[in-house]
């Protein structure tokens, strides 16, 4: 087999894993998305703060210090324990961004009821803003190293089965492996809760029509606020992934950014479309800069998702998956 | 009691459609002028010119622009730090292709050529709308950054990526290059501002704004009524990134110098202007500059009450600062998602009535 077909299944493959990372963002915004209606811009700033609220909880940081320093002139950083069990901590972080979803509905989008999309959308602009500075202030901005005990490193055993099928071992690393196993256990759990729980039925109900589903007995704040909960809790796992992977830093929420072209692709209001759109966005990229980044210049990752989203959406503007945008006068 | 119409008697057509039809609000925009024209430059100083005025100026422009294409016309762009990245090498271009050429026609011919770009990635907005459109001239801002860091005939294959703005004259005077008098430039600024803002103003009020607003409020409806969806859209892309252009083209050459494109032009720009626009009022010339003077002063303001009189490092009141905007951007979209331009018409609604109520 040629040495370059051989590189190209490798950077496929590596391609694939990246999508399911960019798919694990992209999948928090479909679910807010479809229940509310809002396109939560702020996705990737959550990503960043619930990985943020994790590492400081693991190091046993005390919040705000940095704050309370400047104001008191005392000389605070960490509490007495200094490191917390990653589970448990897990937990407090999943506790936090609970909290965090009812504040947002309570003080945020519950006054900004029945305002147009577009105004929805800037306010989780302001809302990212918001939550990046109050990550910063929290626990401080320095680059920090997320290790809640996940494999990392390459994958012997799948090195050493290309080396035994084609003489050259692919280079996959253990950590995107368990990120495409969580991924689609996160999905098929979060599909198994739409379909199978009296919460999950209620938030069904909401996404098709929230006064529909208001005038059979279902509460709207209660289902918003769970829908935050669980983008939360999305953007937990997606932020452990990604920091674990390359720190936990301003850049994590950068990969919003990334996920929106692969939200284009599989539609805003289909889960298996932001898995689809993942995919064909991480292999896509990863080609496009292995084929003709080199004769461009490189660095083509930075854009190549967006311009396919928009070629793309020229021919389709309701996205692979999404519903057919039907409009009226 | 001064601000009414009582009492201005209009005896022409001419003054009837008058931008300022009370007599109190034209004499305070003469007054305006008459101050940014003949007090400032001669009591500005280095601090002032570099930390608000330029700035501030600049901004208004890039505010009007994206104001015309988001508020005037409905159409969310996310990609105004490109357009202002197009504008700016398109000056750096211009300016070390033809040294005689004078800075005004420099200027002008750069959003010239931005509003071309502009014109090329709202093609798409044809058939895409909401948010995959603001999604899709995020295409343009990723793009265009990406294409000026690599291609080495923009930066004219200086070694360090970087391009800086060589000295050029207006009348004998400096207006670029480090030995410029801040006079001349806040006058090169302000005399682009003046300009672009009538331009603005007597647009949005003529046919083209009319079919703007109604392409916003309802594109299928205003198709059936007659509005030509192509040109009304397109039009306003290219004029929108007209604008941002010349914005680009003088925060590189007269206010920064010297400029690395995905530090000076990246997406934090592109909300920049953006916010500037929510905060100011969406589709309202007023509400551009007030945005712009608001998201310009904020930061110079929390600096001096957080690093100069509380005595706090910078990196906290930085985040306070991002706290702040974003606290400020939510606020104002709750409680007035008009923004600080409703507020304007409302204090004018009242002092036209005033003493009485209603």
């Amino acid at each position: 087999m040629p040495d370059n077909l051989i590189f190209a299944m490798e950077v496929t493959l590596n391609g694939l894993m990246t999508g399911v990372m960019y798919a694990l963002v992209a999948l928090g915004f479909v679910l807010i998305y479809k229940a509310s209606g809002i396109f939560n811009y702020s996705q990737g700033v959550m990503a960043l703060f619930a990985a943020m609220t994790l590492v400081g909880i693991q190091e046993g940081r005390v919040p705000f210090s940095h704050l309370i320093n400047a104001i008191f002139g005392t000389s605070l950083h960490n509490f007495a324990w200094n490191s917390v069990p990653a589970l448990l901590a897990i937990l407090l972080t999943v506790a936090v961004m609970v909290l965090f979803a009812w504040a947002v509905q309570k003080f945020v989008f519950g006054h900004l009821v029945g305002q147009e999309p577009i105004i929805l959308f800037m306010a989780t602009i302001g809302l990212a803003y918001f939550l990046e500075g109050m990550a910063d202030l929290m626990w401080g901005s320095e680059i920090r190293t997320l290790d809640v005990g996940l494999p990392q490193g390459l994958n012997t055993v799948i090195d050493d089965t290309t080396y035994g099928w084609f003489g050259y071992g692919f280079f996959i690393d253990n950590l995107d492996i368990v990120a495409s196993i969580v991924a689609a256990l996160l999905v098929a759990g979060l599909v198994a809760f739409a379909q199978y729980t009296k919460q999950g039925r209620a938030m069904r109900a909401v996404a098709d029509d929230h006064q529909a589903a208001l005038s059979v007995g279902i509460s709207l704040n209660f289902v918003w606020i769970l829908v935050w909960s669980l983008a939360g809790f999305v953007a937990l796992v997606a932020g452990i992934m990604w920091g674990s992977k390359s720190g936990v830093q301003f850049s994590l929420s950068l990969i919003a950014l990334k996920a929106l072209p692969v939200l284009m692709l599989g539609g805003f209001t289909s889960i298996p479309g932001a898995i689809v759109g993942g995919l064909i966005i991480g292999v896509g990229e990863a080609l496009f800069e292995f084929a003709v980044g080199p004769m461009i210049g490189g660095a083509t990752e930075n854009w190549f998702a967006y311009v396919l989203a928009l070629i793309f959406l020229v021919f389709r503007p309701q996205g692979l998956f999404g519903e057919k945008i039907i409009e009226r006068v | 009691m001064f601000y009414r119409e009582a009492g201005d008697f209009k005896t022409s057509y001419a003054e009837d459609n008058q931008t300022f039809p009370i007599k109190f609000d034209r004499y305070r925009y003469y007054f305006v002028l008459v101050v940014a024209l003949l007090v400032i430059p001669f009591v500005i100083s280095d601090y002032w010119a570099n930390a608000v005025l330029l700035p501030f100026l600049i901004y208004a422009i890039a505010a009007i622009g994206l104001n015309i294409l988001t508020g005037y016309c409905g159409q969310v762009s996310l990609g105004t730090g490109g357009f202002m990245a197009v504008g700016a090498y398109a000056t750096y271009k211009l300016m070390t292709a033809f040294p005689w050429m004078d800075m005004v026609s420099v200027t002008l011919l750069s959003g010239l050529v931005t509003a071309i770009v502009g014109v090329l990635f709202g093609l798409p907005s044809l058939r895409i709308k909401g948010f995959y459109l603001a999604v899709a001239t995020l295409a343009a801002q990723f793009f265009l950054v990406w294409l000026f860091n690599r291609v080495p005939w923009f930066y004219n294959y200086s070694a360090s990526g970087q391009i800086s703005a060589p000295e050029r004259s207006m009348f004998g005077m400096a207006v670029t290059g480090p030995n410029a008098e801040v006079w001349v430039k806040y006058l090169f600024c302000l005399f682009f501002v003046i300009l672009l803002s009538w331009v603005a103003r007597n647009l949005t009020r003529g046919s083209v704004g009319r079919q703007w607003m109604a392409i916003r409020d309802m594109d299928i409806a205003a198709e059936i009524i007659g509005v030509n969806p192509l040109k009304s859209k397109l039009t306003a892309f290219a004029i929108s990134s007209f604008f941002v252009g010349v914005a680009g083209a003088l925060l590189f050459s007269v206010y920064l110098g010297a400029v690395e494109v995905g530090e000076a032009f990246g997406i934090q720009k592109s909300f920049l202007v953006l916010f500037m626009i929510i905060i100011g009022g969406l589709g309202s010339i007023f509400g551009s500059f007030a945005g712009a003077a608001f998201m310009v002063l904020l930061p110079v303001f929390l600096k001096i009450l957080g690093v100069d009189m509380l005595g706090w490092a910078t990196d906290i009141v930085a985040h306070i600062q991002l706290i702040v905007v974003g606290g400020l951007i939510v606020f104002f979209l709750i409680v007035e998602p008009h923004g600080l331009a409703q507020l304007w018409r409302l204090t004018k609604e009242k002092l036209r009535l005033w003493p009485f109520p209603h």
